[in-house]
Formats: C-alpha cells, structure tokens, sequence
C-alpha cells in the first residue's frame, strides 16, 4: 500500500496501463514536458515519445485523431488540458465519437478515453473553472465519470482505458492535490456506472460526485454532531450512465433527497438525478427533493470573492440539510 | 514647407514618436515585472506576463489609430494594452482583480484586456477564439463604410486551432480590413515550435488565403512597426488582411503557474536575453543620438513612478462586492 | 493546374484494369441514376450523389490497395466505394435502409458509407469531421510500423473548416501516411468556390503545412490515378501526407432535396456536361484501341444487370425490427 494524492493516482493509472498493453498512448497539450498538472511526468523518458505525444494546439484534432487511431490498433488516453478547452471539439465528442458505434450499427467502435481535469475553486476564472458533465451526460454514446478520490480516479481511469466506448474522464482539479490515500499494490478497476456510499445515514439522502462530494462529508459532519441529523451522502462517481437503482435504494430508505453539484443549477446533471427520484422514488419522499448548485452565471469569476459566494460550500450544504431535515 | 530630415530607419516616425515607442515598451516590461513580483509576494494569484515580446506588441500597435482602430489582444498582450491606452493602474487593478477593475470587475483572469472606450474586445482562455471576433469586427466597419481597422494577435500555438483558420479564409474571401499578428515566440507552453508545424515560417500559410504574409525579426521594433504600418494602410484601403508573423521569445515563463526550467535550457534563455527588445531599441536610440542617459533616467523615472502609483492604487482598491458575482449575466 | 504528361504510372495499367477502370465508373454513374430514380418513385427518403465525380473516385481508389488501407469517404463517393470493393448491393441498401444494410442498419443516411472489411470507416454528416479521423488511423499505422496509408475525400467546402486545417497539420507535423483528396466541383451545394476561399487552387494551401499539393484535372481519370500513384508511394515509403485537389464538376444537384436552377446556369452544366469524364474516357480508350463498340456494350450491359439485381436486393431486403433502433448504442462486452 502506497498513499498516493489523485494526481499521483491519475499518472500512476496511465502509467501502469501503458505497461500492461502497449497499445495504449497519451496524446495532449504539453504532455510530453509532463502535462500542466504533470499526469505525465516521466512518461517520455518511459515510453518514448511516439506513447507520449505532444499535439499541436487543437482540439478537435485531439480528439479526431484519438478516434481514428483508436480505429487502427491504439488505444488513445487523449487529454484536453482544460475541460472548458474542449468545446472545440465537441463535434468530434458528440457528433463522431458518440454515434460511431450506432450508426454503424455496431460495426466500428471508438475505445478512446479522454481525460479533462474540470472544476472550479482554484482561481482559474471562467475558462478554467467549468463543469462539463451535464453536457456529455446528455449524449448517448460517450460514458462520463467524474472522479475527486485518489481511489476513485485510478480505478476509473483504468475503467475507461479499457472499455471498448469512448469514455470521458472528468477529473475535479482541486481534488488533485486535496489529500494523501492508500491504494492497493495490485491492479484494480472500478466498474463505471457503480456509485459509491461514502458515508451511511437514516434521516436524509444526499446525492453528489466531484468535489461537492467532500464538501458534503464535511456538512454531513457538522450536522451530525451539531444536529443529530444522519445524513447518508452517495458519491455517483459516474454521470453516464449513472447508478439510479443506489440512489432510489438510499431514498426508499432515508424518505428526503438533496442533490449537490458544482455546475449551475439550471440543466445541471443534478436536474436528472432529481426528476428520476421525483418520477420513480415519489412514494418513498416525505420532503421535496432538493437541489443545492451554483447560481446561473458563468464558472467563476476569477476574483476569490465572487467564485466562493457562487460555488456550494460545506456551509450552504449545511444549511441546505437543516431546511431539508425541518420537513 | 519646411522639410525635416528623416531619421534613417524609423520608418518615418519622428524623435517624439520614437520616445513615445520606447516609453511604452519599458513601461510594459515594468509592468510585467510588477505583476510577476506581485505574484510571488502572494498579492495575486495569478499572473501572465510577455517580456520580450513587447518589440512585437508596441511595433504593431504603435500603426493604429487608438480608439478608433479595434484591437483584439491575448493574453500576453500587455504592450498592446498600454500602446492603445490601458494605464499600468488598469493593469494592475486586473491583476489584483479589484472591483474597479475595467478589464472585467475581477471576473476573467489578469492580462485578459478589454476596454470598449479603447476598442479593446474582450478576450477569453480557449486560444484563437478572438481572431473570428476580429474578423467580424473589420468586416463590420467595412459593412458600415468605415475606416476602421481590426488588430488581432495570438501566439504560435494560436496558428493551429481550427479558429485560426476559419478566420483567416473568411477575413480573404471579404477583404476584411483586419491585420492578424502571430507573436511567434516558438513554444506553445512547452511545445516547440517543431511539434506545432511542419513549416518554418508560418506567413507562408496567407499564401493559401489569398492574402500577403510577412515574417518580420519580431524583437526589432521597428520592423514590426513598418509591417503593420504597411498592412494597416492595405487595410484601411480596402485591400484586406495581412498576416504578420513576428518572431520573438518569451523570457519568462508562460504564467506564475508554469516552471520553463523544464522545457527549455538556461542557455537558450540567456541567448536570447541578450537580444532583449527593449535594451536593443534603447542602443538604437542611443545611436542615434535620439536620449543621451539623462533622458533615459527620466523616462525610466517616469514609469517606476508610475507604476508605483499604480501598485499602491490598486492594493487599496476595494475587492469586488461577493454578490455581484451575479450581476450581468444578461445584457438589460 | 498540373497537365500529365506521359502518366507513367498510368501506362502501366494492363488493358484490363483500364477496362475495369472503365466499368467502375460506368457503375458508379449507373447505380447513382438508379439511386435518383428510385427515390423519385418514393422508395427511398434521399439521395446523394456525384454524377460528374466518377474520374476523380475511380482514380484515386484505384490507386489504394482494398482492405489493406484506409478510407474515409463522403458522401458522394459512389465511385470510391465501388472501386475498393462494395457491391452494388450493398449501397443499395444503404439507399432503401434495410435492416442488413452494412453500412448502418438503416442508421445513417444513405451514401454515408462504412464497411468495415474494407477498411471504409462509417461517416458522420458534418463536413471535414473524417479528415482528423483519418489521420488518426494513417497515425496509428505509422506508429505499428504497417504500411498502410489512409485516404481521406471530402469537397470544396470542407477546406473552410477548422477540423481540415488540424487535421492537414496535425498529419504534417507527425508525417502521418494520409492522402487527402479534395472533389473540387465548385460548389458547397449553393455556395460557389470563390465565396469559399480567396485563392483559385486551394492545393495552394499544402505549403503552408510543408507537405506537396498538386491540383489535377478531376475529370481526366488517368491523370487522377497519377496524382494518387505519387501521393501513395510517397505515404507508404515514410514520406508523410499529400494534398490532391482534383477539379471536376457536380452533373446533379447537391441531393434529392437540392434544385441546382437556384443557383446555377444550364449553361454553365451543359458545358461541363461536354467534358463527362465518363464519355472522355471512353473516347480515349477507344482511340487506344482498348475498347470497341462490342466491349463497350458488353460493359454497359454487365453493369445494367448488376444495377438491376442489386435493386431487386435492395427492395426486396428485410425491414429493421421498429425496437433495434434503441441498439447499439454502446459496446457491451469487450469488443475490440
């Protein structure tokens, strides 16, 4: 057992999969000097620079080229330096990789993976700052995982390496370097699509992922000690597809749903989490399901002022399961 | 009329206008400087700076017509904010992202310049996204029979997203009065310029647009000003773009998030420490006895003064209020 | 543009490929009127096709080895497809969207073709979105250390969009064996050349990403499969991408959806009616002494037959089951 932070743990995934199959390469900005949050240290003198690939300044390249090599015997782990870099190609997300597969009718399929570090709370104004998820999540075709524990990001991240679809790896920047976690020696995957309970409870179910995820713990702490309020926080892990039977499980148990994310409210991947439990989990609910985002305005503003009164914090979480908990 | 002898090599600028040039590009290296101090002293948490382009920033800017003429600047582009008239005190207030902040009230990231009084256009982190704006810009003033031109500028990295190239084949195809600048310092963060393209010069692309392309020594300034003086009168008379590509060297890191040590070698840096813009344009000026010493003390007085008001202004700025991170999401 | 001269690595073309040659593009032009027939009879939504482009595919697939490199086609490419290997069946299919339709299983839109035998990856709508793509595969082929190259089609409009520019200087910086192939008919459905970009040869354009570009009469079929020879030799020996610009000419309309009156003359068709590839080559074959009026019918009825049973094929092809349509959307198991 090593203790790794979530930056170690990304690298150490890449670098570990690169080994075990030599069919797998990075391709990216700047990744061959070892990435702007240096994922990739060291992976040049390792692999050579034909596993290691410094691209041109393009996007949509990326990610097209990603998927015609992935066609051709590669396995890409493409990474867009920044999640709000990847508009650029999203064409090639949402129009080519998505859809290869179907509109083939299952006759070419794309394993790519491409890795975006996402999220706000590090100062990076509003091109550094986005949550992506909601708009992948929407696209049938591409798998989404937001990852924030060292654990989770490994597992994930090998997940998606070796699955035969295009998989979108979301990496919660602030996460990176949050804290130290052991990880086993050996190889382990964790299945997309499987949520994880982080923490149990009886009186109220809070649904979230991405940093918002220890943001909760922390509420769900305070509440506890100060409120004698049991809160049982789900962290989805995956967006695309997403683990609806956990989540209705917990509800069924706990009668009230908070759903927590970083993204704006309106349209957010929370907005599904809380209508399937408003459609499917209607009898179990003694509160309304509850929301708590970002307001509409874009992610962030740069100065520290404005990105800490917009983005959830343990506090408004706090307050947002006391208000839930009266009910 | 009186004729005055033309300094040899200044393009036609005269003494005033040459102070004026070397004043701007001290006092963007000066800022520069600051900003990156202000940085490490943790009075901000970011900054991005370009000394040693400032050759290329102030040449091509000094062709305009401030106020009139559009710019679209990156984010590096400090000298082209302070030639079009943003003050070290604007600059700063960015960096600090103070609520007087004109560039964006603390809401983008320091070094992203905008200015509607200067004709500044906003700018944003996703690269080359301006030069389609700048491009809409001139093909605007052409549209309403103006004379107004755009400037856009982008780094070496900028020349490959598909942005880039959008724009350029629109700006050829409408003659828009635009003038594209590649400071080509050679690396994209740490990518060489040899990973970025097959080619050498990247002007030759203009060629396939139907436009001129020039590579001019981007650390002469006046070069740079005599190839933007040239593509801005195209422009302006209704001859359409130019690609100017400028090859200079960044001396510093990409941002104070980025350590340089790892990409590049110390040698290479000094090496082109010594071509150093701004000292070279002082020895030129100095040659041509256009200052002696007391005049550079004084100009070099006036901009630590300057700056330094601006330090002191802008670190007793008030911050910005928390709930007008909601404000203006939506125009009234 | 570029005259070929003595086309020498045309003239080593045996009679019978240049017959075969020949009949792909008499094929191709045959299976295209049916197309448009058959969906003005209400059998079909849509069609796409390049009557007039049948020199500039036929050319350059010919120089492609079928199953061993790569295509990334659009959706004109009748004559491309053909050549490499499709039946006419199998576009037919496509056309009446049938549940074995290999191209998609009624997913896509017809003439949007995929195969993945030979090496046709399946296309999306949006222009250029194929030329990252392929140089993604011709990429990989380099980095496997395979001697497969990738050829990539498109038209005039798709040199306007960012995704071409990446593409053309992603494969130039990392040398990928690619050959790009630009259809120059003239015309994004409405939009003529000269509102598209600012120059008359966009093959201009391959200098600014260091690689060669040669603009060939698209309509001169022997000069095409020239051009490609070069290019494909070039690739597969190491020496990275080239840029072909064929100029020909769309005989049709942009689809079944597109009246082509709006906005061009009859004229202006007549006179590129006057250079149909397919009838110049006929003649040249003739004046070679490689065909006569009896190969010729031979050729013309072979191929009548051929349209005839694909149709029958096509028409007669089984209806996808309404509820497949909600697969597949993603791998299930461990696929490739």
């Amino acid at each position: 057992m090593a203790e790794k932070t979530m930056l170690e743990a990304v690298h150490d995934a890449m670098f570990e999969e690169m080994k075990r199959d030599e069919r797998v390469i990075v391709m990216g900005e700047d990744v061959g000097e070892g990435g702007v949050f240096r994922a990739t240290e060291g992976f040049v003198a390792e692999f050579g620079p034909n596993r290691c690939v410094d691209t041109p300044l393009a996007e949509a390249a990326i990610v097209g080229v990603a998927i015609g090599a992935s066609l051709n015997g590669i396995l890409p782990i493409a990474e867009i330096q920044f999640a709000d870099f990847s508009h650029p190609a999203f064409d090639q997300l949402v129009s080519e990789a998505a859809r290869l597969y179907y509109r083939s009718n299952g006759t070419w399929n794309c394993p790519i993976t491409v890795r975006m570090p996402y999220g706000a709370g590090i100062h990076g104004g509003p091109y550094h700052s986005q949550s992506v998820e909601a708009f992948y999540a929407h696209v049938p075709g591409l798998k989404v995982v937001c990852v924030a524990t060292p654990h989770d990001a490994k597992g994930l991240l090998k997940s998606a390496v070796r699955d035969p679809n295009p998989v979108i790896v979301l990496e919660h920047k602030k996460a990176y370097r949050l804290y130290r976690q052991e990880l086993p020696d050996e190889d382990y995957t964790i299945p997309i699509g499987v949520a994880e309970l982080k923490r149990e409870g009886s009186d109220i179910s809070l649904i979230t992922y991405g940093m918002m995820m220890h943001h909760s713990l922390k509420a769900a702490e305070t509440v506890h000690e100060q409120d004698g309020v049991s809160v049982e926080v789900i962290d989805l892990r995956s967006v695309s597809p997403w683990d609806k039977a956990r989540v209705l499980e917990s509800v069924k148990k706990t009668g009230k749903a908070l759903v927590v994310y970083e993204d704006n409210f309106t349209g957010g991947f929370g907005a599904e989490v809380a209508a399937t439990i408003a459609q499917d989990g209607f009898d179990y609910l003694d509160g309304p399901v509850t929301r708590l985002a970002s307001p509409d305005v874009p992610i962030a503003p740069f100065a520290g002022e404005l990105e800490d009164f917009i983005l959830p914090n343990p506090e408004k979480i706090t307050t947002a399961i006391r208000k839930l908990a009266s009910y | 009329m009186v004729s005055v002898k033309e300094i040899p090599g200044a393009m036609g600028l005269e003494r005033e206008q040459l102070l004026d040039l070397y004043y701007k590009m001290f006092l963007s290296r000066t800022v520069a400087q600051r900003e990156r101090m202000l940085n490490r002293l943790g009075k901000g948490p970011f900054a991005i700076t370009g000394e040693g382009q400032e050759a290329t920033q102030v040449g091509a800017t000094f062709a305009l017509r401030p106020g009139h003429d559009w710019v679209l600047p990156y984010y590096r582009d400090i000298g082209v904010a302070i030639t079009v008239g943003q003050t070290p005190r604007d600059l700063l207030l960015a960096l600090l992202s103070k609520s007087e902040d004109i560039s964006s009230g603390g809401r983008n990231m320091p070094s992203h310049f905008s200015e509607p009084k200067l004709r500044i256009v906003s700018g944003s982190a996703p690269v080359s996204t301006q030069l389609p704006h700048a491009v809409g810009v001139a093909f605007a003033a052409q549209l309403r029979g103006s004379d107004e031109v755009a400037l856009v500028t982008t780094g070496d990295g900028g020349t490959s997203p598909g942005d880039t190239h959008e724009a350029m084949n629109f700006a050829g195809i409408h003659k828009c009065p635009v003038i594209f600048v590649v400071e080509n310092n050679g690396y994209a963060i740490s990518v060489r310029w040899s990973q970025q393209a097959a080619v050498p010069d990247v002007s030759v692309r203009a060629a396939g647009y139907g436009f001129p392309g020039v590579t001019v020594d981007g650390n002469d300034v006046l070069a740079v000003y005599g190839a933007a003086k040239e593509a801005v009168e195209r422009a302006r008379s209704g001859d359409g773009p130019t690609l100017i590509e400028a090859k200079t060297y960044r001396m510093v890191p990409h941002s104070s998030d980025d350590d340089d040590r790892r990409y590049r070698t110390r040698e290479e840096v000094e090496a082109w420490g010594k071509k150093d813009p701004v000292v070279r344009f002082q020895k030129w000026l100095e040659e041509h006895d256009l200052v002696d010493r007391r005049k550079l003390d004084e100009i070099q007085q006036l901009a630590a003064e300057e700056i330094d008001e601006a330090t002191e202004y802008a670190e007793n700025a008030p911050k910005p209020a928390p709930e007008s991170a909601l404000e203006r999401v939506y125009a009234d | 543009m570029t005259a070929v001269k003595e086309a020498p690595a045309a003239l080593k073309l045996s009679d019978e490929q240049l017959l075969e040659m020949y009949y792909k593009m008499l094929l191709a032009r045959t299976l295209s009127i049916r197309q448009r027939l058959l969906q003005r009879m209400g059998k079909g939504a849509i069609t796409y096709s390049g009557e007039g482009h049948e020199a500039a595919q036929v050319g350059t697939a010919f120089a492609l080895r079928p199953g061993t490199d790569w295509l990334y086609t659009y959706y004109r490419d009748i004559g491309v497809v053909l050549t490499i290997g499709m039946t006419p069946a199998e576009v037919l299919t496509g056309f009446f969207a049938t549940r074995d339709d290999v191209n998609s299983g009624g997913r896509n839109m017809p003439s949007h073709f995929s195969h993945k035998r030979l090496r046709i990856v399946s296309q999306g709508a949006p222009v250029a979105t194929q030329c990252p793509q392929a140089v993604g595969t011709a990429w990989a082929s380099k980095l496997r250390g395979l001697d497969e190259v990738a050829a990539v089609y498109f038209g005039d409009g798709a040199t306007s969009t960012g995704d071409w520019h990446e593409a053309m200087n992603f494969a130039s910086v990392h040398k990928a064996p690619v050959i790009f192939v630009c259809e120059f008919n003239q015309y994004a459905i409405s939009v003529h050349y000269k509102k598209q970009m600012a120059v008359e040869n966009v093959a201009l354009r391959a200098q600014g990403y260091g690689m060669p570009g040669i603009t060939v009469d698209g309509n001169d079929v022997l000069a095409v499969y020239e051009a490609m020879t070069d290019a494909v030799e070039r690739a597969r020996g190491g020496g990275g991408p080239s840029f072909i610009e064929a100029k020909t000419y769309r005989l049709v309309p942009h689809s079944s959806d597109d009246d082509d009156r709006r906005y061009r003359t009859k004229d202006e068709v007549e006179s590129w009616s006057a250079r149909d590839p397919l009838v110049r080559f006929a003649r040249r074959l003739n004046e070679m002494g490689k065909l006569d009026e009896r190969r010729e019918k031979e050729i013309a009825e072979r191929v009548a037959s051929e349209v005839d049973e694909a149709t029958e094929l096509g028409e007669g092809g089984a209806r996808p089951d309404p509820e497949s349509a909600l697969r597949p959307v993603f791998v299930e198991e461990k696929g490739s």
